[in-house]
């Protein structure tokens, strides 16, 4: 079973979000990272630009495959990690440090599941 | 091995250039480079050597069965080759007076007239030359066509989950939003997203017909009724025309537009043997569009001209001639009965070998399929810890390509199996077999597996530094 943190809230598209004084935190889940494999490149938006509920926002590139990040959020980027674009591989290694991006302005939100509720998620897409 | 710049020696060579029966031109002393270009210095022994050995270490049609889902990795017959090698082809210059290749343009035009009767298409370009070149230009055709009607609102391509990768790039490369559209329990397109999804920004859908997943979608009328009632056209990927050419035709399900792959479907070369050739041919609301020179009849003599909206050139000159000939010789070789009969043997070889590994195989949808079908090893992977990477490496220790990874994306740990029309039965059984004993020994001895494959000059290349920190030249010591 991957990792699912309690303190932390998650769409059903497999990001995690963590919400601290009104700005957003988003990541991919460790579930997620485990399905991609290993990663070997990201695009990631650009500070200022809006993002959107549902909508993707970045995708991620594994030996396998190209695959979009959903936005759980509609808000403006107001930081990104740089840091994710010359070494991918911190999604893989530790997905819940490796934050994509964060969000602030928020005007709208996704439903939003606790561990619990992303814990079902996982298991009906393993069955 | 060694590179042929590692194989390089000062002074060899092979070649003798003929003594110069030309007077020497000097030229400007600014325009000469002050030192010589690291050109490998080779003899000609030594060089027929390497590419032997490089030869050796790759597997092609001529090697074994090559059942790479969604490619078409059908046999080239050898008269395709005897007839693009006839000097009269192979010596023409693209810029001689046409009066000189009246019969390179005959071909370029009677193989138009061939493929839009296949595709049931009113006109077609040879200009792209490969698939996503091609999907690329009936992109540009359908944003040409909305243009032209001074509707600026069609800004959305709907492109179904389960489609070729390429389709997106595409179209988002052609200037549109991608719409993605989710597939239905039955491994069609979900009708009702489809009509929740299409509208007064809908400039067209992109569909491959049969699909990834190797299903004739039964509701393709339907389908392509809704985008036409949006305002929107559809376009038709050809990658698995190989499945319905001689059945069914594209423009009769509804299309406007569609790109053919000359080298999947019509035997040319193709997996690095290319060039590839992907055709675009179109509904005639779509003609004054398609990119220029077009060439025309006029009491039997060939000529080029401009459509007067033409998009322009999307290539130099013509395409890949060669290309075209060989298509040409195959679909004439074949006749009409044997189109239809090759798209018929393409499905009945993939249902023959679905059939044998249905029951210990997972297949992703259990029905009867058309030219390929799908497999999920998810729950082996579950079971054992074999995952579709291991059987497919496997596979290579007994003289068989891998089947297509990892794709479509909606089916986990899939491997898409495309046998083609051209294998025998005794092929087909043997694959089988060797895809059941794969099976038993991953439940035996899955660590086996993750090693494999064994008999191979390369077994598992680390794909994930070659992503991460390519090495794309060679670095000369001086």
């Amino acid at each position: 079973m991957p990792n699912i943190p309690a303190n932390l809230k998650y769409s059903k598209s497999h990001e995690w979000i963590l919400e601290e004084d009104e700005v957003f935190t988003i990541g991919l889940t460790d579930y997620a990272q485990s399905a991609l494999g290993d990663i070997v490149f990201i695009n990631l938006p650009e500070e200022g630009d809006e993002v959107s509920a549902g909508e993707s926002f970045a995708d991620v590139e594994s030996v396998k495959a190209v695959s979009d990040v959903f936005s759980p959020v509609t808000g403006i980027v107001s930081a990104v990690n740089e840091a994710l674009l010359d070494d991918p591989a911190q999604i893989n290694e530790a997905p819940y440090d490796a934050w994509l991006i964060k969000v602030s302005q928020v005007s709208n939100t996704e439903e939003l599941l606790d561990s619990d509720g992303y814990e079902a998620v996982v298991a009906a897409e393993e069955a | 091995m060694k590179l042929l710049f590692e194989r390089s020696r000062p002074g060899r060579s092979s070649t003798l250039l003929p003594p110069c029966d030309v007077p020497v031109t000097q030229f400007d002393q600014n325009l000469l480079r002050t030192e010589a270009p690291h050109l490998p210095e080779i003899a000609e022994v030594d060089l027929g050597r390497h590419y032997t050995e490089l030869a050796k270490q790759t597997h092609g049609v001529n090697d074994g069965f090559y059942p790479l889902g969604s490619c078409t990795m059908k046999y080239n017959p050898r008269i395709n080759e005897e007839a693009a090698a006839q000097p009269g082809f192979t010596q023409l210059h693209p810029l001689q007076p046409l009066e000189t290749v009246q019969g390179a343009l005959e071909v370029l035009y009677t193989a138009e007239q061939l493929l839009c009767e296949i595709t049931g298409m009113d006109g077609m370009s040879f200009q792209p030359a490969a698939g996503a070149h091609g999907e690329y230009t009936g992109l540009l055709l359908i944003r040409k066509y909305h243009q032209s009607r001074g509707d600026a609102a069609r800004t959305k391509i709907l492109v179904p989950d389960a489609a070729h990768g390429t389709n997106p790039a595409s179209a988002t490369m052609a200037g549109f939003q991608v719409v993605s559209i989710p597939s239905s329990a039955e491994g069609g397109v979900d009708l009702e997203a489809l009509r929740q999804a299409a509208g007064p920004d809908t400039a067209g859908l992109m569909l491959t017909n049969p699909n990834t997943v190797g299903l004739f979608d039964v509701n393709i009328l339907e389908i392509t009724q809704i985008i036409h009632d949006a305002g929107g056209l559809c376009y038709y990927d050809g990658a698995n025309l190989n499945a319905v050419m001689g059945q069914v035709r594209p423009g009769d399900m509804g299309f406007d537009c569609v790109h053919l792959n000359l080298h999947k479907t019509f035997s040319t070369p193709h997996g690095g043997g290319g060039p590839g050739s992907g055709p675009v041919g179109c509904k005639a609301l779509l003609e004054p569009f398609l990119p220029a020179p077009r060439v025309k009849e006029n009491d039997g003599v060939y000529s080029l001209y401009s459509p007067e909206q033409t998009m322009g050139q999307v290539r130099s000159f013509y395409g890949n001639f060669l290309v075209v000939v060989r298509a040409l010789t195959y679909i004439i070789t074949l006749g009409k009965e044997g189109i239809a009969a090759a798209s018929a043997g393409a499905v009945l070889n993939a249902n023959y070998l679905m059939k044998q590994l249905m029951g210990h195989y997972d297949m992703s949808y259990n029905t009867m399929c058309m030219h390929e079908f799908v497999m999920t090893l998810q729950g082996l992977a579950r079971e054992t810890g074999v995952t579709g990477m291991d059987v497919a490496k496997r596979l290579l220790d007994f003289g068989i390509h891998p089947p297509t990874m990892y794709f479509p994306l909606i089916v986990h740990e899939a491997l898409m199996v495309e046998p083609t029309e051209t294998e025998s039965p005794e092929t087909l059984d043997q694959a089988a077999q060797v895809f059941l004993d794969i099976l038993a020994e991953a439940k035996r001895d899955p660590e086996r597996l993750h090693l494999a494959p064994y008999n191979c000059p390369v077994g598992r290349p680390d794909e994930v530094t070659a992503a991460r920190t390519p090495i794309l030249r060679y670095t000369f010591s001086d």
